[in-house]
């Protein structure tokens, strides 16, 4: 059992921090697919409930949400590729930190114009 | 250190589970991406209605897509939440439980989910 203290005293470097992210993306994802699943089959009752559902998704605070969706989905995938370079040629960990940094690098690339883009659709 | 992720198992069923790890993540990774390119970037909850879904789901192609896209993506999760739940519940009754709910939730809505994508009637078009 790890005591929260030990997340922030534990010295683990990059490796560590990409770690905690790909865990709470991961989870974060997940209880959203679930909720997403619910809201999906709601179309079995025909398009005056389903429709209606619709204006909750359409709210601002919903469409903020959105965008931390897809950030946690694509660090996760990015993040991902990642772990399995390394797993499936162990010669990398040689380079394991340029690896995490280049996560990094290519995560801000695509999210923070994909971010842009989303929000701009809710404070029009 | 050997890896990045969960330390390669042995043998038996925890190496299958790692192995589909990554599998199912490479599948996803283009799976995944796609729906939120498609469905939340090029169209997005301005355009989706029952209209948007009804023509969608007129053809098997999409209905095919989302449904492996759901079975790969709640295994990926229930599988990595197993994980976690693992690793930080440690006490034997708590951790017993906790995974039975995760199992029970994940197999109660992989039917709902898969039966909403397989039984949908698109409307006649009027």
């Amino acid at each position: 059992m790890v005591k929260p203290l030990e997340y922030l005293t534990y010295r683990g470097g990059p490796g560590h921090w990409s770690w905690i992210l790909h865990r709470l993306a991961g989870v974060g994802v997940f209880l959203f697919l679930l909720i997403h699943i619910v809201d999906i089959a709601l179309i079995g009752w025909g398009p005056k409930v389903f429709n209606k559902l619709l204006f909750l998704y359409r709210a601002p605070a919903f469409r903020t949400g959105e965008v931390l969706l897809v950030g946690a989905v694509l660090y996760h995938a990015i993040n991902g590729i990642r772990i399995c370079i390394i797993d499936f040629w162990p010669e990398t960990m040689a380079l394991h930190r340029k690896l995490t940094y280049a996560v990094g690098i290519i995560f801000v690339a695509l999210f923070i114009p994909t971010a842009i883009y989303m929000l701009s659709f809710v404070v029009k | 250190m050997n890896g990045a992720g969960r330390p390669k198992p042995e043998s038996g069923l925890e190496l299958y589970a790692w192995i589909f790890m990554r599998i199912s993540g490479i599948a996803l990774l283009v799976l995944a991406l796609g729906h939120l390119l498609i469905m939340h970037i090029v169209h997005n909850v301005d355009h989706i209605d029952f209209q948007f879904v009804a023509q969608r789901y007129a053809t098997p192609f999409w209905r095919t897509y989302d449904l492996v896209l759901l079975w790969l993506a709640m295994i990926h999760g229930v599988n990595g939440v197993r994980t976690v739940l693992v690793d930080y519940v440690s006490p034997r009754g708590w951790r017993t439980a906790s995974l039975a709910s995760l199992y029970l939730l994940g197999f109660v809505l992989l039917a709902l989910g898969s039966l909403a994508i397989l039984t949908f009637q698109p409307p006649m078009a009027p």
